[in-house]
């Protein structure tokens, strides 16, 4: 669920429950006052109606409420000693209306000299009727309007609050190690996101600097060995030069050279896979395909003679890609290499070429390969005499000129190169 | 001929020097750029084997630019153990004729020392002999006893290393690389190797060529010459 949303949700829940205790709190309040100002009214109209009782005595005889808004009617005083001023709402028939109507009504005592009086006053509350359903109905307007517009307010602000955070989002989302850039942030005047831009920008840039770091060890560190492996291997060929070993030494001697050649080919498809991860190859020219596939075929032919190989070159269209020459024939050749090497004597290799389609297949084991790791260092599958770097070569080379590269198995092996 | 060589590291110096030594050539070493200087004022040399990282804060380079200055006209090789394209072009242009990256096979450092020798004198002739077997390098022609010897590229490349290391014992993973680049490495091309030799020994008897390819123990192959005969 987006923020937004969330916060949105959150508001108009809180305020379905706080308006109406609110909205309830403030219509009894405007109740109890508006009570209070008739019963006032009703109050200052009895005192005015005892006042002129006792100049006007006819007014004592006004038994029912007829044109006026008072009855009066005598009591006997064992009836009016206990008597308090009550106010009650009651309905009466209005004529106008011809209905009964609500209104408010004070029953009240008093005494004119030894005579006691009940009398009724009453004052209509029709308006007020009114008055609090108006409330009401303003009051539920009130809340529908708050919502809206908190809400409104809320996606508005929010997204205008949170617009740093989500362009930091986006860039962060699209950092890749291999290919830093570094982070466009703008300052912005909520601290927070401003700590939270340089915290991540620290965090890159340090990432950043460690990655390099790591590459420039594979390189270094390849480069150091080439020295002690020359020293090595070619004191053992003048061992074995002297021509005094006896064939178990010779076997021995064989073996180790043969071991420090696969140690000096791994450094070096190490140090070239180094180099292609760190961009060493800038230069780029357009490199004729089918050409390259022509002259890499030519250079394998004797091993694909040896291997009784057929190889089939289905050439649809003319294929030129941008890429760095020497990159694109070590590419060629890994491809074609693996396709030998990972055959049987007498199977076949079929290569396509399409304008911006390069696919390779090849006969040899009878099950398809781990998907996932096929590309990586080092996965050897199950022979042990490749370096197992071969492939990963040509993933970085693919990868370099944002090429894809997948593998997939049907009865052959399938390598698409896809521009 | 004389051969100096100029390398910091003493190991790869004593490899160097041994394996050029039985070819009978007189070699010198230095391991830095100011006792390189002086060797090269006073004598004269066939070829240089140039190491770029030395002793000192003088470079490879810094020892190409002044012999470029001093007019010197040795064939140079440049032995670096960076094998970086830009290095080599680098110096190709300082005036080097070869750049071989570390770690190498002593038969292809050979191999490389006789090609620039040729390459250097005018009045080289271009054919190298063995017993019967005269190879014209340019022509890239083989003759037995004057008679062509149909040989295809890469039985050519095979036979005129093996010409270049006459006698010396070629690893068979030097040969691979020389012949079929450097992308050729899988263990089952040994076995692949030896059929082409097979193949081409075939040939060279079939042709009654009084040379022989001895493949030695497993490590290699060695071209004999029967001078004698």
């Amino acid at each position: 669920m987006k923020l937004l949303n969330y916060t949105s949700s959150y508001f108009s829940v809180i305020l379905l429950v706080i308006i109406p205790i609110w909205a309830g709190l403030f219509y009894f309040a405007m109740l109890d006052e508006i009570y209070d100002s008739m019963d006032d009214g009703l109050g200052n109209q009895k005192l005015l109606i005892i006042s002129k009782a006792s100049s006007d005595p006819l007014i004592l005889y006004k038994k029912d409420f007829d044109e006026g808004n008072y009855s009066i009617n005598p009591i006997p005083f064992e009836h009016a000693k206990n008597h308090k001023d009550t106010y009650l709402d009651t309905m009466m028939y209005m004529h106008n209306e011809n209905d009964f109507e609500p209104v408010r009504m004070l029953k009240t005592v008093f005494a004119d000299g030894n005579q006691y009086y009940f009398m009724k006053v009453i004052t209509s509350m029709v308006e007020e009727d009114d008055l609090i359903k108006e409330l009401l109905y303003s009051l539920l307007w009130l809340y529908l309007g708050l919502v809206f517009t908190i809400l409104l307010l809320n996606n508005l602000l929010l997204k205008k609050i949170w617009k740093p955070f989500n362009r930091l989002i986006d860039q962060v989302s699209k950092f890749r190690l291999e290919d830093a850039k570094p982070l466009i942030t703008n300052k912005t005047k909520i601290d927070e996101f401003n700590t939270l831009n340089h915290t991540i920008d620290t965090l890159l840039q340090t990432n950043i600097v460690a990655y390099t770091n790591q590459k420039q060890l594979i390189e270094n560190a390849s480069h150091e060995l080439q020295t002690p492996l020359a020293i090595t291997m070619n004191k053992l060929e003048i061992l074995a030069e002297e021509g005094q070993l006896t064939d178990h030494q010779a076997q021995l001697v064989s073996s180790a050279l043969d071991n420090l050649t696969r140690l000096q080919r791994l450094n070096q498809s190490l140090l070239l896979l180094s180099k292609i991860e760190n961009k060493q190859f800038p230069e780029t020219s357009s490199v004729n395909i089918n050409q390259l596939f022509h002259r890499v075929l030519e250079d394998f032919s004797a091993q694909i003679v040896f291997h009784r190989l057929t190889v089939r070159l289905d050439e649809h269209a003319e294929c030129n890609w941008q890429m760095h020459p020497d990159l694109a024939d070590i590419m060629a050749s890994n491809l074609i290499r693996n396709a030998i090497s990972h055959n049987y004597p007498g199977g076949n290799i079929t290569i396509l070429i399409e304008s911006d389609l390069l696919v390779i297949k090849n006969s040899g084991k009878n099950f398809g390969l781990d998907n996932q790791n096929i590309f990586k260092r080092f996965y050897k599958g199950q022979s042990s005499n490749s370096t197992g770097i071969g492939l990963a070569i040509v993933k970085a080379v693919v990868e370099l000129y944002n090429f894809t590269i997948s593998y997939e198995f049907n009865t052959e092996h399938v390598f698409i190169i896809r521009k | 001929m004389k051969i100096l060589v100029i390398e910091d590291e003493q190991a790869m110096c004593d490899n160097i020097s041994e394996h050029l030594q039985k070819e009978k050539y007189r070699v010198e070493t230095a391991s830095d750029y100011d006792s390189a200087l002086e060797k090269i004022g006073i004598y004269e040399y066939d070829c240089i084997l140039l190491d770029i990282t030395l002793k000192g804060k003088e470079t490879g380079f810094d020892l190409l630019c002044t012999l470029k200055e001093l007019g010197k006209t040795e064939g140079v090789i440049i032995i670096s153990a960076k094998n970086s394209l830009e290095d080599k072009v680098k110096g190709l242009n300082l005036g080097a004729d070869d750049y071989l990256a570390k770690p190498f096979h002593l038969a292809e450092l050979l191999a490389r020392v006789k090609s620039v020798n040729r390459r250097r004198k005018l009045n080289g002739n271009n054919t190298m002999v063995a017993g019967n077997l005269i190879i014209d390098i340019d022509d890239r022609t083989v003759f037995v006893d004057d008679i062509l010897l149909q040989t295809n590229r890469k039985e050519f490349d095979i036979l005129y290393y093996l010409f270049m290391n006459k006698n010396r014992l070629v690893n068979k993973s030097a040969l691979a690389e020389h012949v079929w680049g450097d992308h050729i490495d899988t263990a089952d091309n040994f076995e692949f190797i030896y059929s082409q030799i097979k193949n081409l020994r075939k040939k060279l008897k079939a042709s009654g060529a009084n040379i022989e390819i001895q493949a030695i123990y497993g490590i290699g192959y060695k071209l004999i010459a029967d001078e004698a005969s």
